[in-house]
């Protein structure tokens, strides 16, 4: 059945398949290039924590993995622990209940860590800005080194503003050494 | 409808129940399809109901408004973490499985997914649940409070992020209910283009949460593909509304802005895209041992307790409940267009996937069908600064919201919100005990609750 489906899937395509704007995604690959392979070697891994989103902008955070935006392509990707990450990548107002988790997570990252606050209620509690149980932002609870807003943010502004973060911060993460202790 | 009860009456009274909750003087009481009935507040407090899905609405009464259900007291909070300034809270005690060799799994509030914050507790014996107790509330952001004191106007905002999946739904229900408060019929221009943006909303959800499925089940093909479909319609909603989720597209009064030019042919397009691989992706889901193996007879929500808790959506009409807000109580246009709504019995995860997707061909007949016919004229009336009472619904991806408020001189005195999630969170506890561990994020993402949308 396998071959028959391959077959008629092949035949029968009829929308022709949409593709990144191929002129956006070289320029982002090639700054990516210049700015992660030195300093990160190209490898960063993203833990995202919800605090109190309406889960718009998870919609849009799963669009980024799509076959269209592919964030896997600029060496970007999300991981299950914020053991394993480089970027924590915050959505939602910060609520008080979720104030303890989110500054657990942070605390269970290996340094150095970038912060990442996504969507207007990330970046100061948006709409709901004033509430008791708003905390007011991701920035209320942990240091943030980039915003990305948008209510929510689309998936291409979320990739372009994950790429500037890596470009940006050659401070912050130490350039990984060429030739490894013991090796030379 | 509406009637004051007495007491006696109040907990004598039987129906489909939908909703709970309290203002300053009463307690109110929603039974499907759209029956409210209320009984005095006395000291703080009102009898208890007995209907299951009752249990969330009065904890819920007592975070929010301190109004004590008598008879119901001993219940946990429901959003109340009991959280100090600081954010830190103590934990709620998780009595113990007494069966010999239970223990306990912990998950959350952090998920490994990209996904909303709320914290599992399974009692496990080897890989069988025994039972889940689920505690939500960690997006709890006051959004009653922030809706009271403003203009139905202003407050749409707030009901356009309650739920940001179903934002077009919950818009809606909001605009149903402030319209009947003040005595408002929407134009019908408005009221065609809210029927494309609610279906083009229900068949977005459905096809990304399918594909998921299949994700979850280890079918990364499927899940690819479907994820497609939907950033399709996530274009043609950026096209045809000028928003990917078509948020504050549905206002009180009407709709904040016409279809765009060239937004009916981005739509039919994404349609005809979808229409065209929708049958293949079916098919696997068909034809593969492996993926029929892993939903088949997984998470079981028997048809009696579906009935029990009113369930709607995909998650009622896969345990064979027949209700559908658009039909019963129903609200224009749908009445005119021969709704199909399937239906299953056997209430497995298997199930839930085939509702949604025999709910997707109807969504593309009634997105076209919608389009063909949409008529000339206004856009939106202003509402006058009205006093009254409105009850507004809408169906949602994942099944009825329901908003009731109440206007002082056009501005909210006050508001409740039920989104569908919160007759099915009670279920989806009941539907993991039915399998092992590993298949409770399979089982989760087929409910699909929304945790914003209860919380608040």
């Amino acid at each position: 059945m396998v071959w028959k489906t391959t077959i008629q899937h092949l035949l029968r395509r009829a929308a022709p398949a949409l593709r990144p704007d191929p002129a956006l995604a070289k320029e982002m690959r090639a700054r990516l290039e210049a700015a992660a392979a030195q300093r990160l070697g190209r490898a960063l891994s993203i833990r995202h924590v919800a605090a109190g989103s309406c889960n718009g902008c998870e919609l849009e955070l799963r669009a980024t993995q799509t076959l269209i935006y592919d964030l896997t392509q600029y060496g970007l990707s999300f991981v299950a622990s914020p053991r394993h990450a480089d970027i924590l990548l915050v959505t939602g107002v910060s609520t008080r209940n979720m104030a303890q988790a989110l500054r657990e997570a942070r605390a269970a990252m290996p340094d150095p860590a970038l912060v990442v606050a996504v969507g207007d209620c990330a970046v100061d509690g948006g709409v709901f800005k004033g509430s008791p149980v708003v905390l007011g932002g991701t920035k209320a609870l942990v240091p943030v080194d980039l915003v990305i807003a948008g209510c929510p943010p689309n998936p291409a502004e979320i990739i372009a503003g994950l790429v500037t973060l890596v470009e940006a911060h050659d401070t912050k993460m130490p350039p990984k050494p060429k030739i490894l202790p013991g090796m030379a | 409808m509406i009637r004051e009860l007495s007491a006696a009456e109040w907990q004598a009274k039987q129906g489909r129940f939908v909703a709970l909750w309290t203002d300053q003087n009463f307690a109110y009481a929603l039974y499907h399809p759209g029956e409210l009935v209320f009984v005095a507040l006395e000291q703080g407090g009102y009898p208890a109901l007995a209907h299951k899905g009752a249990g969330w609405f009065m904890r819920l009464a007592r975070d929010l408004n301190g109004h004590v259900a008598r008879g119901f007291e001993a219940a946990p909070p429901a959003i109340d973490h009991g959280a100090a300034p600081d954010g830190t809270s103590p934990w709620p005690n998780f009595a113990r499985h007494p069966e010999e060799g239970a223990h306990q799994v912990a998950v959350g509030p952090v998920h490994a997914g990209i996904i909303e914050p709320g914290h599992f507790r399974f009692d496990v014996k080897g890989e069988q649940v025994l039972r889940l107790t689920a505690r939500l509330g960690y997006e709890h952001k006051g959004i009653l409070a922030l809706m009271r004191g403003k203009s139905p106007s202003h407050a749409a905002r707030f009901a356009a992020r309650v739920s940001g999946d179903a934002t077009v739904a919950h818009s809606l229900a909001f605009a149903h209910a402030a319209e009947q408060a003040a005595g408002l019929t929407p134009p019908p221009r408005a009221v065609h283009l809210r029927a494309i943006m609610a279906e083009l909303e229900r068949l977005a959800n459905h096809t990304s949460d399918v594909g998921a499925m299949a994700g979850d089940a280890g079918f990364a093909f499927l899940d690819a593909r479907f994820a497609l479909l939907r950033e399709w319609l996530c274009q043609a909603a950026q096209a045809g509304f000028g928003h990917r989720l078509m948020m504050d597209r549905v206002v009180p009064g009407g709709v904040a802005d016409d279809l765009a030019d060239g937004g009916r042919e981005a739509i039919l397009a994404a349609l005809s895209a979808i229409e065209a691989e929708l049958p293949s992706l079916r098919r696997v889901f068909e034809d593969y041992a492996s993926l029929q193996d892993r939903v088949v007879g997984t998470g079981l929500v028997p048809p009696d307790l579906a009935e029990a808790y009113a369930a709607g959506g995909y998650v009622g009409r896969a345990s064979g409940q027949r209700g559908d807000a658009r039909l019963s109580p129903g609200y224009a246009p749908y009445e005119t267009f021969a709704l199909y709504v399937p239906v299953e019995q056997a209430g497995d995860v298997a199930a839930r996937i085939k509702v949604r997707l025999e709910e997707m061909p109807e969504s593309i007949r009634l997105v076209r069908e919608f389009l063909a016919s949409l008529p000339d004229g206004a856009l939106c009336l202003a509402p006058e600064p009205a006093t009254g009472m409105g009850l507004g619904v809408a169906e949602s991806f994942r099944g009825p919201v329901w908003y009731w408020l109440r206007l002082d001189a056009g501005q909210i005195a006050d508001i409740f919100i039920a989104d569908a999630s919160t007759l099915h969170w009670p279920l989806l506890e009941y539907a993991a005990t039915t399998s092992i561990l590993a298949d409770f994020p399979l089982i989760n993402k087929s409910m699909n609750g929304s945790y914003a949308g209860v919380d608040l």
